[in-house]
């Protein structure tokens, strides 16, 4: 199974999700520059974090235009799985694969700790090895996390259950003090209408082994590497 | 010729940067200030002869320069 990760000069999670995938049996993940044009022959596609082009203008702004980019929309429109997490999370709702914008933290700070998230939906491609309600331990590391979207569009998320996680207390509940950096409901992961598009600022990758203070993140990774599967037992 | 482009957050969005330079200078002996937005100003040297300049222009602010989800923009010549 291969997973691409994109590589945008500034991105500094690359080699955290190609270390993270590389280290689960079966999967063969590799560096894709942005200036490449193709993404054929990969299962799915990770947007790493970072700082494409220097966080310059939003962050994700510029990264969105990279020539690789309209291969990820082309792939991502066909049904195949594509993840953000932190940087990426930015560049998907940036390019529009996911509603929304990602911006400057609430409390201005940088946020860097340990976080707890709930599975919202726990049927999603990317979390449905983690039960309904669970707890997730996951890192953060951002300055612009603050997710935000108006209205209308939050009463879709919602009503389309395209909220996977939010950010919450250790005990599970959902309220100001679990939030770390100001978003909406707490939000701290979406995805698309169709479900094949996850975009998360919390690192998945940077949590994959215990001795890293949390092998949660592996759980999303497992999930991806499931549905992958599966899809392709049905297309057989 | 000087194209200047004002990007500035939509109402409903959140600007702390925005809320932390009014309570300084509440605190700097302004207490009558209420609000503090901030956006970002763009100066663009541009030729003028260029063909479709304005509606060019304004795509690339909305597609660039401006996220139409948070942010509004005025192209001021």
């Amino acid at each position: 199974m291969k997973f691409a990760v994109i590589q945008f000069p500034g991105s500094n999670c690359d080699q955290d999700c190609l270390a993270a995938l590389n280290g689960i049996a079966g999967v063969n993940a590799e560096y894709v520059w942005h200036k490449k044009t193709s993404l054929a022959g990969y299962d799915a596609i990770v947007l790493p974090g970072g700082f494409s082009y220097g966080d310059y203008l939003r962050c994700g702004a510029i990264a969105r235009f990279s020539p690789i980019m309209a291969s990820v929309v082309e792939e991502a429109r066909s049904g195949k799985l594509v993840i953000g997490t932190c940087n990426g999370f930015q560049v998907l709702c940036e390019i529009g694969l996911l509603p929304g914008a990602l911006v400057r933290n609430r409390g201005l700070h940088f946020v860097c700790d340990l976080v707890t998230m709930r599975v919202e939906v726990a049927d999603s491609a990317f979390t449905h090895g983690c039960a309904q309600g669970s707890l997730l331990r996951l890192p953060i590391a951002h300055g612009e996390g603050c997710y935000f979207a108006d209205e209308t569009t939050l009463r879709e998320l919602n009503e389309r259950r395209q909220i996977v996680l939010r950010y919450a207390t250790v005990a599970g509940r959902i309220d100001a003090s679990a939030n770390p950096n100001g978003s909406v409901e707490n939000i701290a992961g979406i995805c698309n209408r169709e479900g094949n598009v996850f975009g998360l600022m919390p690192h998945p990758d940077r949590a994959c082994e215990e001795r890293l203070g949390s092998a949660d993140g592996l759980k999303i990774f497992q999930s991806m590497i499931e549905t992958i599967v599966a899809t392709k037992a049905r297309a057989a | 010729m000087k194209v200047k482009v004002l990007v500035t957050p939509k109402a409903a969005v959140l600007d702390p940067q925005g809320a932390a330079v009014r309570d300084a200078m509440q605190h700097l002996g302004m207490p009558e200030v209420h609000s503090v937005r901030i956006g970002k100003y763009l100066e663009i040297e541009v030729d003028d002869k260029t063909p479709n300049l304005d509606s060019r222009l304004n795509d690339l602010c909305r597609d660039l320069l401006s996220n139409p989800v948070i942010e509004d923009y005025e192209v001021v010549k």
